[in-house]
C-alpha cells in the first residue's frame, strides 16, 4: 500500500463517519467568520432554535464593509452598518473565541488576523464563508472556504458535510529569481494550469522554492489556490512554520507546545504517497507576472505583449480573449510595461502583510508616485500589521510617496466599502481577483506583487521589478 | 428547503466560459442579510445598463439587450446551459441564491467551481455536469431553435432534449437524495451527535491544544 499525502492525513484525523459513497461528516476546528457570508446562517439558527456547538472554535471579525478611512464617523453606508452591526449581536448572541469588532486595535482581515493571533496551527481542520480561506493551508492546514448554508451546519454541529478530493501535488524547485515573490510564483502557476487547473483537488505545494518561502509568502500562495479552483493549497508545516508561532496568543504553550511541534513533524506526504496528477515547475523560469485579462489565468511575465486573439486556435478562448481585452481596453501586441495606470492598491488577504509592506517600502522609499496616478492606497491586513508597519516608519515612506495609508480591511480588493475603481479606471492591484466590475463597476484590474504594484505607481506605468533601481 | 425532482424547461444559454461569482451577482448585493429577493439582480452588470444598488426597483431599469437573458426568447427559463468552471471565484451562497430566485431550476455545465456546486445542492438548484462535446451540441440546438426546452430528471438521472434522446448525468447519491426529498442537512447530520461527541473527545485528548 502506497503512503499517505498530507492531505490523506489531515482528512483522515477529522473523519467523524464515512458512509459507503464516501460522504463524510468532518470535524471542524477553526470556524473563522465574517459580516458578509454568516448573517442568514446565524438566522437559521435562531429560527431552529439551535445553539453554537462549540463556540470556542470560532474566530470573528468584521472586515469586508469596513471603512479603512475616518473610522471616528463609522459606517455611512446603512447596509453596510447593519451587516456589521448585525454581527456583533450574532457574536454576542452564540459567542466566540475571539472577536475583532469594528474599530478593535486587532481587528483585520480575517486570513490576516487568524494567523497572527495563533488561532491557525498544523493539523487543524479550517473553514470560512470566504474562498480564501485556502491562505491557512500555508500552516499545513486544511482550509477551505464553504457557503453560508455550510457555515450554519458548521455552527449547528462542528462539522461539514464533504466528500474527499483528488490530491495535486505541484512542485516548485530551484531558487527563486531577483525580483520573483509567492505573489508571481501563484501567478505563474494558475497561468500555467489554468483557473480550474485545480478543480475538484487539494494541492500541495512542495519543492525547494516553497520551503524557500517565508509564512507570509506561504500565505500568498496558499491564499492564490482558489484562483487556480483549488479545494485547497497546502505546504508541509517545518521549522519556520513552529517558529513563527512560537509564543502567538493562541499557539500551544508548555508541555503542550512540545507535544504538538513532535505531532506537527508528521505532518508530510510520504516519501512514497501518490498524487493524483503532479505539476513540476522550475522556479528559475518564473518572471515577475502581471495579469492583462479578466481572469487570473490571463497572465503573462512582465516583458510580454497583450496577446492577439487571433492567434488562438481555440473558439472559445478566442473569444474569451476577445471579451477581456474588450473590457480591458487593451490593444493586442501592446507591452505590457507600456500599460499606464489610474490607481494602485496595495492590501488584501493575498498581499497585506508586514513583509509585503516592507517590499513595497523599499521601492517607494525617497521616490513621488507619478504625477498621472491618482490614488494610490496602502491598507495593511490588521491592527497589528498596521501598528509593526509604523514602528518600523513604513508610513511614512508611503505618505512621503504621495501614497494613503489606511485602516485595516478587505477594501479595494472587492470593493464593497467605499473604496473602489470608477468606471474605467484601471489598477495595479497587489489582490487576488481581475474579474469584471471586482474592484468597482467598469473597473479594470492588473494583479501584481506589493514591489510591482509600488514601482507601477513610481512611474505610472507597469516597470520590470528586477530593472526598476536602474531606471530611478 | 424545497425539494427538486424533475424540471421540464425553456433553456437559457451563456455562452461564456469561467462565469465567476461576481458576475452572477455583484458584491453591493452581498450587503443583504436575508436569504430571499436577489433574482431581479441575477447578472446585474451584464443585465442592466446602469448601476444596481440593494433595493433597487428593477421593473424600469433600462435592459442591456446584448445580454441574452434579455431577450423575449428566453423569458421565463428554467435551465441555465454554461460552459467550463461555472460559479469560479467567491464562496458567496448568494450566487446559487439569486439563480434559483430568478426562476432557473437546473444549470447545466462541463464542469462547475467546488464551492458553488455544493452551495447548489443547499438551495434546491440542481447542478448537472455533462462532457463539453456534449454541452456544445445542446448550445448549438438551443441557439438554432427558439422555444428550445430540456427535461431534467434527478430521478432517472437524464437530461432529454426535444428529439427524446437521453443523456444520463452522476450525481453523488447522498447529495440526490436530500434534494429529492428536500431534506435540510443539519437535521440529519445531528442525528449522529453521538459520533461526533465521542470523536470530540478523542480528538481533544490527543490534541488538546486545538480546544484551548
Amino acid at each position: 500500500m502506497a503512503g499517505q499525502t498530507l492531505y490523506d492525513k489531515l482528512w483522515r484525523s477529522h473523519v467523524v463517519r464515512e458512509d459507503a459513497d464516501g460522504t463524510t461528516l468532518l470535524y471542524i476546528d477553526r470556524h473563522l467568520i465574517h459580516e458578509v457570508t454568516t448573517p442568514q446562517a446565524f438566522e437559521g439558527l435562531r429560527l431552529s432554535g439551535r445553539r453554537a456547538w462549540r463556540a470556542n472554535s470560532v474566530v470573528a471579525t468584521a472586515d469586508h464593509n469596513t471603512p479603512t478611512s475616518d473610522w471616528d464617523q463609522g459606517i455611512k453606508e446603512e447596509v453596510a452598518r447593519l451587516q456589521v452591526e448585525q454581527l456583533d449581536a450574532n457574536i454576542k448572541e452564540f459567542g466566540a473565541l475571539v472577536y475583532f469588532p469594528f474599530r478593535h486595535a486587532n481587528q483585520g482581515i480575517i486570513h490576516v488576523i487568524g494567523p497572527e493571533n495563533g488561532t491557525t496551527l498544523p493539523g487543524m481542520t479550517v473553514v470560512c464563508g470566504d474562498s480564501h480561506t485556502s491562505t491557512h493551508g500555508a500552516f499545513g492546514a486544511l482550509a477551505h472556504g464553504i457557503g453560508t448554508s455550510e457555515v450554519e451546519h458548521v455552527l449547528a454541529t462542528q462539522t461539514l458535510v464533504a466528500k474527499k478530493s483528488k490530491a495535486m501535488l505541484i512542485k516548485v524547485d530551484g531558487p527563486l529569481g531577483k525580483g520573483v515573490t509567492a505573489k508571481d510564483v501563484a501567478l505563474a502557476i494558475i497561468g500555467k494550469i489554468g483557473t480550474a487547473g485545480g478543480t475538484g483537488c487539494a494541492v500541495e505545494f512542495a519543492g525547494s522554492a516553497i520551503e524557500s518561502l517565508s509564512m507570509e509568502g506561504r500565505m500568498t500562495l496558499c491564499n492564490m489556490a482558489i484562483e487556480a479552483g483549488a479545494r485547497a493549497g497546502i505546504v508541509a508545516p517545518d521549522d519556520k512554520t513552529a517558529a513563527y508561532l512560537k509564543g502567538l496568543t493562541h499557539a500551544p504553550k508548555g508541555a503542550d507546545w512540545d507535544k504538538a511541534v513532535a505531532y506537527w513533524k508528521t505532518l508530510k506526504s510520504d516519501a512514497d504517497a501518490r498524487f493524483d496528477s503532479v505539476v513540476e515547475i522550475k522556479a528559475a523560469e518564473i518572471e515577475p507576472q502581471v495579469t492583462w485579462g479578466t481572469s487570473p489565468e490571463q497572465v503573462l511575465a512582465v516583458g510580454g505583449r497583450v496577446p492577439d486573439p487571433s492567434q488562438e486556435a481555440d473558439p472559445q478562448k478566442r473569444a474569451s480573449i476577445t471579451r477581456s481585452l474588450a473590457y480591458m481596453g487593451l490593444t493586442a501586441g501592446t507591452p505590457l510595461v507600456d500599460i499606464k495606470l489610474d490607481k494602485v492598491f496595495i492590501g488584501s488577504c493575498t498581499n497585506s502583510r508586514i513583509e509585503d509592506l516592507r517590499a513595497a517600502a523599499v521601492v517607494a522609499r525617497g521616490q513621488k508616485k507619478a504625477s498621472s496616478i491618482k490614488r494610490v492606497l496602502v491598507v495593511p491586513g490588521s491592527g497589528q500589521v498596521k501598528r509593526q508597519a509604523e514602528a518600523e516608519g513604513l508610513d511614512k515612506v508611503f505618505l512621503d510617496a504621495g501614497f494613503e495609508w489606511r485602516e485595516p480591511g478587505c477594501s479595494m480588493c472587492l470593493a464593497m466599502n467605499a473604496d473602489r475603481l470608477e468606471p474605467g479606471e484601471r489598477c495595479a492591484s497587489t489582490s487576488n481577483r481581475n474579474f469584471e466590475g471586482r474592484q468597482g463597476p467598469g473597473g479594470r484590474t492588473h494583479l501584481v506583487s506589493p514591489a510591482m504594484a509600488a514601482a507601477a505607481a513610481i512611474a505610472g506605468h507597469f516597470v520590470d521589478i528586477r530593472s526598476f533601481g536602474e531606471r530611478s | 428547503m424545497k425539494a427538486f425532482k424533475r424540471i421540464k424547461g425553456l433553456v437559457f444559454p451563456l455562452d461564456r466560459a469561467n462565469v465567476d461569482t461576481d458576475a452572477i451577482i455583484p458584491k453591493q448585493f452581498l450587503k443583504s442579510i436575508k436569504r430571499s429577493g436577489f433574482g431581479p439582480y441575477l447578472f446585474d452588470e451584464l443585465r442592466y445598463k446602469d448601476h444596481g444598488e440593494p433595493g433597487m426597483d428593477c421593473t424600469n431599469r433600462p435592459l442591456n439587450m446584448d445580454f441574452p437573458l434579455n431577450w423575449p426568447r428566453f423569458q421565463g427559463a428554467q435551465v441555465l446551459l454554461a460552459r467550463d468552471n461555472f460559479g469560479c471565484g467567491s464562496s458567496r451562497e448568494h450566487a446559487p441564491w439569486a439563480i434559483e430566485n430568478y426562476g432557473f431550476g437546473v444549470v447545466i455545465a462541463p464542469s462547475f467551481a467546488d464551492i458553488f456546486f455544493n452551495n447548489c445542492f443547499q438551495n434546491g438548484l440542481l447542478p448537472v455536469v455533462l462532457p463539453a462535446p456534449t454541452v456544445d451540441r445542446l448550445f448549438k440546438e438551443c441557439l438554432a431553435t427558439e422555444g428550445y426546452t430540456l427535461e431534467v430528471d434527478l430521478e432517472r438521472q437524464t437530461v432529454t432534449t426535444p428529439s427524446g434522446e437521453a443523456i444520463p448525468f452522476e450525481v453523488n447519491p447522498h447529495r440526490k437524495h436530500c434534494l429529492m426529498m428536500g431534506l435540510d442537512d443539519i437535521a440529519l447530520t445531528l442525528q449522529h451527535a453521538d459520533e461526533i461527541r465521542a470523536f470530540e473527545t478523542k480528538h481533544k485528548s490527543a490534541q488538546p491544544w486545538l480546544f484551548a
